[in-house]
């Protein structure tokens, strides 16, 4: 059973329940007290020493269900002999195959219609075979194939062949027996390799593509693929919960001024009541505040949308998140977030302002006109564009006075960064105000870079 | 407060715990209705000897679980109420410093006369240490809940109650304490459990806990019940409830979380419920006694205001289903 157990636990993982060693300890301590008789028993304690939260659990009881999930077979008993009538011919025995006949297991076990010893039987050649070594559905076949040649179909084969060939009706009644026998026995290691697959493997297919998809380029030819661009949001929302859960828990505290009596008098019994060290107290310093700056225009835009995305569910940790888009105006566009949510935003946003010529400094001034009020030295502002400006005025000296009023600038650009100035990009002529500037052209690093941001607000 | 009055009748049973069935039957001798996946996860808690975290929204029973376990056990409860802030010096030990203030002025005077015969500075020294250490001892120390667990001969049942309230750094703070059943003290060295308590942690999920933490804890997510273990709950915690009334309100509680709200009652409200229309005599249920009474279960002002209007569909639905 050692070796269920360790598939089991395997299959845990792949279904994304995270075991530790010291956890599979436990829960071989648990099964060693409890025991295997009672199966709901089994079931609950393991759950309790390997699921760790409410998500967890309900994956593990569906990949217990699963796992354990023992299907009795299904074999065609021999048919009765009809009453009355003349009785049928008796049925050959294997010894009158062949002496190898009488010597195959399979053949043993499919006339007696041993479901039990056949389920022992395949386990044993699963385990020959390595079917839960499944990694891709296209290994269903081949695995089958190995499964039922280690289970010793070939010589069934054989057996079902030369009984055809005995003299009178026995053989053909044991050939048409063992033929049922091994159809059922072929399409129960059909059905066993599926379970195998939907344990080991269907998860680990999906990691497979979000892995992909997080190194996808966003602003690639003929943009992204529907069904990909749900995947990808799921994908941002756990990359941001990630990220929350990290820096939600950081408690950045920092002097305040006020005395901490009691801790001061504590740390003064050492030196005879001399208060040598002043303990102060000390509060939480402020989450960031973010100010989001996006060009929609149709080379950014969906960069602008994961941005927002991963911004807007980051709540937890951002304190103040103001988002702003331009191509040719700009206009601030939390209202229209709140109303439709990120995924239909960016269209609203470019129905408003949508197929404009790009013009940063003309953006950049309305942002100085309207908005400088929220720019303070705990603002980090967020520049997504690729600062091609069609040849306007940059309005150099704007990007200057957000620099000096805010905390840091952070330009990401979705171009690479030997496209930079070519053209016309503005981008080395902003560079000298961005205290970070960095190409951002796929998810993964998007969460770098917010990362990044969140950082700065923790102590180093 | 039933099960503390309860706890002088029932008897301190360790037969309880030799199988997951007695522990159902041992629990709900002590008005706790346990379903078998609760009964097995504090089974083997008690058995590996390893904490136990138990998740679920409020009011569902988990504290509850601890005071059960104590009276089953007839062992001490001692709980510790996790809060922001929570530290060290309030949860395992502080040094009683008025107490050693007051002595070291009381003692001022006679150090001359005790260094006075000191042959040189360094023997003066020398017993001035001595005498330092004297002031970081046991009679000095003012243990906190996690010190007094530790320290019960016996053993006990040590509720940490809602430990994701607590700031990251107290969290690491505890794996020593709930690997290993000790605790360190600079002054006094380590401090070990005689016999380990039982450890039940509580979450509300306000935070996620670290791996570390988890990895060390069984772990228990209690759902909101169905609606038979919930009557069987109401039965026990309401003894002299009519069961057609229970029926009732059973139904229509389960009625309501299967609507949107802001806090869906849970099993602490249901109870209230039961106790509150016991004591307006009602025996069963109606919609003007529900709308008068609907304060008990739901907490929010948007939330009674959007199911007032749909009481009496909500009381058809209620008794129809079974």
């Amino acid at each position: 059973m050692q070796h269920q157990m360790e598939d089991f636990i395997r299959a845990l993982r792949a279904a994304d329940v995270k075991v530790s060693p010291a956890e599979s300890i436990d829960a071989h301590e648990a099964v060693a007290r409890i025991g295997y008789a009672d199966r709901e028993l089994l079931k609950d304690a393991l759950c309790a020493t390997l699921a760790k939260s409410e998500d967890e659990v309900a994956r593990f009881d569906r990949a217990f269900d699963n796992f354990f999930a023992r299907d009795p077979f299904d074999f065609a008993t021999p048919p009765p002999p009809p009453e009355g009538g003349e009785a049928a011919p008796p049925e050959a025995r294997l010894e009158d195959v062949s002496e190898e006949a009488a010597g195959s297991e399979l053949a043993q076990i499919i006339l007696a219609g041993d479901s039990t010893a056949l389920s022992q039987a395949m386990e044993r050649a699963a385990q020959a075979a390595q079917v839960s070594e499944i990694r891709l559905s296209t290994q269903k076949s081949r695995l089958t194939r190995r499964l039922l040649d280690e289970m010793g179909v070939a010589e069934i084969e054989k057996i079902i062949s030369q009984a055809r060939r005995l003299e009178g009706e026995g053989g053909a009644a044991l050939a048409d027996r063992l033929e049922a026998g091994r159809k059922v026995v072929a399409a129960e290691a059909q059905r066993y390799v599926q379970r195998q697959h939907d344990l080991y493997a269907s998860e680990s297919g999906r990691q497979l593509r979000e892995e992909l998809l997080a190194r996808k380029a966003l602003n690639a030819e003929g943009g992204i693929d529907p069904v990909d661009l749900q995947v990808m949001q799921a994908l941002v929302r756990k990359m941001a919960k990630r990220l929350a859960d990290r820096y939600s828990r950081r408690r950045n505290r920092a002097r305040k001024g006020h005395l901490d009596v009691r801790r001061t008098l504590r740390q003064s019994m050492a030196y005879g009541g001399v208060p040598f060290n002043v303990v102060w107290k000390t509060e939480r310093v402020d989450k960031p505040k973010i100010i989001a700056i996006c060009d929609v225009s149709k080379s950014v835009a969906a960069a602008a949308q994961f941005l927002l995305t991963f911004l807007y569910s980051l709540n937890e940790v951002v304190d103040r998140m103001d988002a702003y888009a331009f191509s040719g105006r700009m206009i601030p566009v939390n209202q229209i977030l709140d109303e439709h949510g990120v995924d239909k935003a960016i269209l609203e946003v470019l129905k408003l302002i949508g197929f404009q010529q790009t013009d940063y400094g003309r953006a950049l001034q309305d942002f100085a006109e309207n908005h400088l009020d929220k720019l303070d030295r705990h603002t980090t502002v967020i520049f997504l564009g690729d600062a091609r400006s069609n040849y306007a005025d940059p309005r150099l000296d704007i990007m200057r006075t957000i620099h000096e009023r805010s905390r840091s600038v952070i330009w990401l650009n979705p171009e690479p960064e030997s496209y930079w100035n070519q053209g016309d990009s503005v981008m080395n002529r902003y560079l000298p105000f961005c205290h970070l500037a960095k190409t951002c052209n796929t998810l993964d690093q998007l969460e770098r870079i917010i990362e990044d941001v969140l950082r700065q607000y923790v102590p180093h | 407060m039933t099960i503390l009055a309860q706890a002088a009748n029932a008897s301190p049973s360790t037969d309880s715990f030799a199988s997951v069935d007695a522990l159902v039957q041992g629990l709900a001798g002590v008005g706790y209705i346990a379903s078998r996946r609760i009964a097995t996860a504090l089974y083997m808690s008690v058995h590996l000897q390893k904490p136990i975290l138990v998740e679920g929204v409020a009011g569902v029973g988990k504290t509850e679980l601890a005071l059960s376990t104590a009276t089953l056990l007839g062992l001490p409860l001692i709980r510790m109420q996790c809060y922001e802030g929570l530290d060290e010096s309030k949860a395992l030990y502080e040094w009683k410093y008025g107490k050693q203030l007051l002595y070291t002025q009381i003692l001022k005077d006679r150090m001359g006369a005790e260094l006075a015969d000191a042959a040189g500075m360094d023997e003066a020294m020398e017993r001035l240490h001595g005498m330092g250490d004297m002031f970081f001892s046991e009679p000095f120390l003012e243990p906190r809940p996690l010190m007094k667990a530790l320290r019960e001969d016996d053993g006990c049942v040590l509720l940490i109650d809602e430990i994701d309230k607590s700031d990251e750094a107290f969290e690491a703070f505890l794996l020593e304490v709930l690997s290993a059943y000790q605790a360190s003290v600079p002054e006094l060295g380590v401090i070990k459990a005689k016999t380990p308590p039982i450890v039940f942690l509580t979450s509300n999920n306000v935070r996620d806990l670290g791996d570390a933490l988890k990895r060390r804890c069984l772990h228990l997510h209690i759902p909101l019940p169905e609606a038979s273990l919930e009557r069987r709950i109401v039965a026990s915690r309401v003894p002299n409830i009519e069961e057609r009334l229970t029926h009732q309100l059973v139904g229509f509680v389960q009625a309501l979380r299967g609507m949107d709200l802001r806090k869906s009652p849970s099993i602490s409200e249901t109870v209230d419920w039961a106790r509150a229309l016991i004591l307006m005599h009602a025996d069963s249920l109606d919609a003007a006694m529900v709308r008068d009474t609907l304060n008990v279960i739901l907490k929010y002002e948007q939330d009674i205001q959007m199911v007032e209007p749909q009481v009496s569909e909500l009381l058809r639905t209620a008794q129809t289903t079974p």
